[in-house]
């Protein structure tokens, strides 16, 4: 199973739930793999250390231009719909400007001269940290400028080893790109509500994309006492099944604040989070 | 001056603090660049009596009728956008990049691209001035670009209406969304938390502001969640020549505020928070660019 945690808002406790879910799930003896989606801001490894298996650049191809063969023709700049490539027939001048670069390959079909190659840059990093046996954490993280952070998220996803049961993708925050790029690969998303009525707003967005993208939704509802019941509420309306919800506790905050995993520490929340995947493996047999 | 509140990290309490700013001024123009999920509406309430439509990008679809299912489209296709579902050619709209490529190769001329305008700019009226905000449509790229839109309009407000103050409520993150919407800021007030995630996301987007030539701020919130972290915050704060304001303890106000539609300065002005607050932003706007 393929398993999206994703919120909308930030700091509802989404890579809280992964990380818990991870470790409980490996510790039941399940082939696990986390996937830490939040390129721009990675925070799985954090909590979870192992020895790293390996640390490779995500890299992306941006085009390269042989001056010889090029005629200035611009026909590549005009079929580039991102902007990307500079070019100065007059002084003979052309370049791509990497940061606006989509590697979509447009400029390529376009150069009637054979004047272009690919090259790759780096856009960010892909790391793989054993957390045990059968357990691994792949963190993608975007080099700081790179708008590209969907692109890097699919990179580190294909790096889940074939055989793993379980993988979890910790999402990033929001509805934009990143965030599909995360779910778009998920087998069902489980979404992490504060039950704010910011909380609430973010969840409803997010909501609405994943009904358009076609994807099962279930719902944890944490900090569980702060705000009003109007989160649970709205998920019963939208008849989004509520797998879990953790009590609001400023002892969990203080506990999770120095990078410790709950349900390694209380067995309370262990049994809570075993729960939640014993749940979602029947869901997903099911989808 | 523009003043632009930060924090990396989501859920630090970036939105409540940048509200409660905002309505401690009588007139100022806010400026929301979460563009993508935000949440300073819900407390400012804005009466919009400008929406405009943003063109976050395009999108490619197909004519069936014209179709042969030749798959020269699918071949080139980069962002696995294209396939075949019951005889019938699917591009999913949301992994369409807007690349055109398809459309070029498509030797029936069967796909053509549609401008994707479901995103919205809005200028607002609200208690104590001018908000400009804006919507991203689910599932859309160019936040970036959107950002820029909102911060072009604050700007020509607060010049048209001579308003000195511009409050800009920053995204999360340190992506494009964010260097566009400090572009020009004056200062930049970040919020942040005492917790292994806030320190890994503030030292990112520290490294993210190396460059910006205005004064940096920071204020830890939930500040009594570890203290022993909040420690570790104002040394860096210190080591990076970022005036370290002050730290805010954890207080269900920030919630019970929200949940009143009300800034938490506007809910309980004489509680301890608001007075912090007040104190911040006393020194904020106090203190020589």
């Amino acid at each position: 199973m393929k398993l999206a945690v994703a919120s909308g808002k930030g700091g509802t406790g989404k890579t809280f739930v992964s990380t818990n879910l991870f470790y409980v799930a490996q510790k039941i003896g399940h082939k696990t793999c986390l996937v830490d989606c939040d390129a721009e801001e990675p925070n799985v490894l954090g909590f979870l250390k192992g020895n790293e298996n390996y640390k490779i650049p995500a890299v992306q191809k941006i085009p390269v231009f042989d001056k010889e063969k090029c005629t200035f023709c611009k026909k590549c700049s005009e079929y580039c719909e991102y902007n990307a490539i500079f070019i100065l027939p007059m002084v003979q001048f052309i370049q791509v400007t990497p940061e606006l670069c989509h590697n979509c390959g447009a400029c390529l079909y376009a150069c009637d001269f054979d004047a272009i190659t690919e090259t790759e840059i780096a856009i960010g990093e892909i790391t793989s940290v054993q957390y045990s046996e059968n357990a691994e954490i792949i963190e993608s993280k975007m080099n700081i400028g790179i708008e590209r952070a969907g692109e890097i998220i699919k990179l580190a996803q294909k790096k889940v080893t074939n055989n793993t049961e379980l993988v979890i993708y910790d999402s990033p925050p929001g509805t934009s790109c990143p965030f599909i790029a995360t779910v778009e690969n998920a087998d069902i998303v489980l979404m992490v509500a504060e039950p704010t009525p910011f909380g609430l707003n973010d969840l409803k967005l997010s909501v609405e994309v994943l009904k358009q993208i076609g994807k099962p939704i279930y719902a944890i509802i944490n900090k569980h006492g702060m705000g009003n019941d109007e989160v649970e509420k709205f998920l019963n309306s939208e008849n989004i099944e509520i797998v879990a919800k953790i009590p609001f506790d400023l002892e969990i905050a203080k506990t999770y604040s120095t990078g410790k995993i709950l349900s390694q520490e209380n067995s309370k929340f262990f049994d809570i989070f075993n729960d939640v995947i014993e749940k979602l493996n029947t869901k997903a047999q099911r989808h | 001056m523009e003043i632009i509140v930060l924090s990396g990290k989501g859920g630090t309490g970036k939105t409540s603090i940048s509200a409660a700013f905002a309505t401690l001024n009588q007139n100022i123009v806010i400026d929301d660049c979460d563009v993508d999920a935000s949440n300073l509406h819900l407390i400012m309430q804005p009466e919009n009596y400008i929406e405009e439509p943003f063109v976050a990008g395009k999108k490619a679809l197909v004519n069936n009728d014209l179709c042969t299912l030749c798959g020269t489209c699918i071949e080139y296709c980069r962002f696995d956008a294209i396939s075949i579902v019951d005889d019938k050619l699917k591009i999913s709209a949301t992994a369409c990049d807007g690349c055109k490529l398809c459309v070029r190769v498509c030797p029936e001329n069967a796909i053509s691209m549609f401008e994707n305008n479901l995103s919205r700019c809005y200028v607002a009226n609200v208690r104590n001035g001018t908000m400009v905000h804006a919507r991203l449509s689910p599932g859309e790229d160019n936040s970036g670009k959107l950002v820029a839109l909102v911060k072009k309009k604050a700007r020509e407000i607060a010049k048209d209406k001579n308003i000195s103050t511009i409050l800009v409520d920053g995204p999360p993150g340190i992506g494009c969304p964010v260097i566009a919407s400090i572009s020009g800021a004056d200062k930049i007030v970040l919020v942040t938390e005492p917790t292994i995630s806030g320190i890994s996301d503030l030292q990112r987007i520290i490294k993210l502001l190396k460059n910006f030539k205005g004064q940096k701020y920071i204020i830890v919130n939930k500040a009594d969640i570890n203290e022993s972290y909040t420690l570790d915050i104002e040394k860096l704060a210190n080591e990076e020549n970022i005036v370290f304001l002050g730290k805010i303890p954890y207080n269900k106000i920030f919630t019970d505020a929200m949940v009143n539609c009300q800034s938490v300065t506007e809910f309980e002005p004489k509680n301890e928070i608001s007075e912090l607050i007040k104190k911040f932003w006393k020194e904020i706007i106090e203190n020589k660019i």
